[in-house]
């Protein structure tokens, strides 16, 4: 299903359609990490992937145009390149470990020692948010850094100090 | 705005529970799946269907975007002021033991929820942040053109 979605999403030229298209391939990956035992993972999908972006993608649908411009170059290249990309990543995948194998460098590193010691360390039940907001507190400091960054970039491209000012104004005019 | 009757009803009932939502993904993050970044976005969505369906002018009265900015800026002092409380306290950057020095256990249950709201907050302002930018623009199509 997530393949047919993508295909869909791919000859579309409305997009409306593709945005919409777009959620709906959210919630099937979100699905499919609800069913690899993700949970955390898949909330995240589904709120961000799902809900936020094809709301923003909207906003943007609304300020620019709503069908697709017709493409110039020969698909040719970026099909190359996809399938040279796409062929990389499944040899890649080959050597990986088996899904849920106990034997997998994941399982043998610092991940024994997290479950194991985070209940009496940390005291807290759900061991990916222990990990998140304690073990790698930094790394989580970080991102919301990245989350704030991106936001201020936004806010310097699009609205301006002007009209941040004054929106009211701006929309009368 | 006197259009899309049902729309309005439903947002004005759905809105409450999507905040009260939100609050429950924050806060109860230690127990269930969620946390700051899950809880921020579905907060942000509240206020920005509001917008939507209401118009930019009514969520403007509720959240103005000065206090948004703001927003933007406090969830990362949150986040870091934490730390920095740590390290005043004697113990290392982050180290949330020292938030009650003799049960470093609860220590870390005060530390988790603070900087979890400090995500949370940070990923709020920023969602609505952005979504004001775009709104305040000009839209070029009307409601028919969809």
């Amino acid at each position: 299903m997530l393949v047919a979605t993508a295909i869909a999403i791919a000859k579309m030229d409305r997009l409306f359609a593709v945005v919409m298209l777009s959620g709906v391939f959210s919630l099937l990956a979100a699905l499919l990490f609800v069913n690899m035992d993700a949970v955390d993972v898949a909330f995240t999908e589904a709120a961000v992937g799902a809900g936020i972006s094809t709301v923003l993608m909207l906003g943007t649908i609304a300020l620019t145009s709503r069908v697709e411009k017709p493409s110039t170059q020969s698909p040719l290249i970026p099909l190359a390149a996809c399938i040279v990309t796409g062929a990389a990543l499944i040899y890649g995948t080959l050597d990986m470990p088996n899904f849920g194998d106990p034997n997998a460098p994941v399982h043998t590193h610092v991940g024994p020692e997290y479950l194991e010691n985070s209940q009496h360390e940390i005291g807290v039940p759900n061991v990916v948010t222990a990990i998140l907001a304690s073990y790698r507190g930094y790394d989580t400091l970080g991102e919301t850094a990245v989350v704030f960054t991106a936001g201020i970039g936004v806010l310097l491209l699009i609205s301006g100090l002007r009209r941040r000012r004054d929106p009211d104004e701006e929309e009368d005019t | 705005m006197r259009h899309h009757l049902i729309l309005r009803v439903i947002v004005k009932l759905l809105v409450s529970t999507m905040i009260l939502y939100a609050l429950y993904v924050q806060f109860h993050g230690d127990y269930s799946p969620g946390g700051g970044f899950q809880a921020g976005v579905i907060m942000a969505v509240a206020f920005i269907i509001y917008g939507i369906v209401f118009g930019l002018r009514k969520v403007h009265a509720v959240l103005p975007p000065w206090l948004v900015h703001k927003l933007v800026a406090l969830g990362v002092l949150v986040y870091g002021g934490t730390g920095v409380v740590n390290m005043l306290q004697g113990y290392e950057f982050l180290n949330y033991g020292s938030l009650t020095p003799h049960h470093p256990e609860h220590g870390q249950h005060w530390g988790i929820l603070a900087v979890e709201a400090g995500v949370g907050i940070t990923v709020t302002g920023v969602m609505i942040a952005i979504y004001y930018a775009f709104a305040a623009r000009p839209p070029r199509m009307s409601d028919e053109e969809w």
